[in-house]
């Protein structure tokens, strides 16, 4: 197997197709060939250094860099998670209960695979820890961002209903439950879709790029099953913490419903 | 309050008297103190203090699919019903085919079969004909007679004068006192 390197023009012969795209919006009246050149130019620059941010780091192999550049991604991600909300909390809670959660499911699930499964040594290895932590974090992420988008729109939905069971006397578990319950199926969702739809709609990215590669299918295949088995560990830690937290915000120790500490719009 | 006495709360819309029934059943942050037989609030947890002061609001909520399913003493409410004009069968329909009025006097029978010690009342007969408000207060005496206190809201002025002595009119952020 030899491994295919891609010239510059190859890719700029693929952008081709975008062009196409932005054509096709602009002569049907889509009005979204704008963001389509702004995200495919954000999607190039963005990959591009993270390219060189990965060069450097795996010569480093630096326990505090690869931290920090951790720490940034959640970052990232949670104000992904923030901008996705059409109703948000108030103040710091609006990222820190996407960016909490999210650092503890992937930094855990990241951390319990590469001592285990991964073996890299020193543990912490740019090279496995990284793209491994990134991929775990992008599907929690949504995970997270779905939960929470839907605790906070069906407690406002069924904000009538769950005073009614407050003022009855009831506690802000039973009455805030069947939301919550429902909220953290709704996260849950875009794994199981992923699971179930992979290897029969779906090839998976990483499989694909690793086989591209030159990696025997057999293997690829074994990889792909372990990281949709981490993928799937982390939404629920993720999401669990997430909408719990977020019901437990939407509350106070009184079991009063508190909308108060959504941002008015 | 006395136990026994019922005190109509009375102001033009928008003036804050829904906002006041809430605040007494800590529905809502508020400060203040408050106490019921000599406990005070702060001694209780929410859920305590609003089995005992239940408020019951001017929109009905409901929870799960069929009227039975909302009541914690199915036996006792069907007898309110039949008190309040409501067919017997009612318990079994789907929530979703209720009419206004029905579902007014459903969630006051919900909130008085937990045997609360205060009600708090938001426009508890607004929707309802004469026959059934006469209903409904004839069972607001009896509450009030086995020594249960009623706070309520309503632009009835006859209502408050049937149903209270005292009357709290709000109006520009001021709380004033009459006698009816």
């Amino acid at each position: 197997m030899t491994l295919i390197s891609l010239s510059y023009w190859d890719i700029a012969f693929a952008a081709s197709l975008l062009v196409i795209n932005a054509a096709l919006s602009i002569f049907l009246q889509l009005g979204v060939h704008r963001q389509l050149v702004i995200s495919a130019v954000r999607m190039v620059v963005q990959l591009t250094l993270i390219g060189f941010v990965l060069l450097k780091l795996f010569g480093l192999v630096s326990p505090l860099w690869t931290g920090i550049t951790a720490i940034a991604m959640v970052s990232f991600a949670a104000y992904e998670i923030m901008s996705r909300q059409e109703r948000r909390f108030q103040g710091v809670w609006a990222f820190g209960l996407g960016a909490g959660p999210m650092l503890f499911a992937a930094g855990l699930v990241t951390v319990f695979s590469l001592m285990t499964q991964i073996g890299a040594d020193p543990w912490y290895h740019p090279r496995f820890s990284l793209p491994l932590f990134g991929m775990i974090l992008g599907n929690t992420m949504t995970g997270i961002s779905l939960g929470l988008n839907t605790l906070i729109a069906n407690t406002l939905r069924e904000r009538n209903a769950i005073e009614a069971q407050i003022a009855l006397g009831h506690t802000r578990v039973e009455a805030l439950g069947p939301v919550i319950r429902q909220a953290m199926r709704t996260g849950f969702i875009p794994i199981i879709n992923a699971m179930a739809a992979s290897g029969i709609v779906s090839l998976p990215g990483m499989m694909t790029g690793q086989i591209l590669a030159g990696v025997e299918p057999g293997e690829a295949v074994k990889f792909q099953i372990l990281i949709m088995f981490l993928i799937g560990g982390a939404t629920g830690i993720g999401v669990t913490i997430a909408v719990l937290a977020g019901a437990y915000r939407l509350t106070d120790e009184r079991h009063r419903l508190r909308l108060d500490r959504l941002k008015q719009v | 309050m006395q136990g026994g006495e019922a005190v109509a709360v009375t102001g033009a819309s928008g003036a804050g008297k829904s906002l006041v029934l809430r605040g007494l059943a800590d529905l809502i942050p508020n400060e203040g103190e408050m106490s019921l037989a000599g406990v005070n609030r702060s001694n209780m947890s929410g859920p305590e203090w609003r089995r005992l002061v239940t408020y019951v609001a001017a929109t009905p909520g409901w929870w799960a699919e069929r009227v039975k399913d909302h009541f914690s003493d199915l036996a006792q409410a069907k007898e309110l019903a039949v008190g309040f004009l409501l067919p017997e069968d009612i318990f079994a329909n789907p929530v979703a085919q209720l009419s206004t009025g029905e579902q007014q006097r459903l969630v006051l029978i919900r909130a008085l079969v937990q045997g609360p010690k205060v009600l708090l009342l938001d426009e508890p007969t607004s929707g309802l004909d004469g026959k059934a408000t006469a209903r409904v207060e004839k069972r607001l005496d009896k509450f009030l007679q086995e020594g249960g206190s009623i706070l309520f809201v309503t632009h009835d002025g006859a209502q408050a004068k049937r149903l209270a002595k005292r009357c709290l009119q709000i109006a520009d952020g001021h709380i004033e006192e009459r006698v009816l």
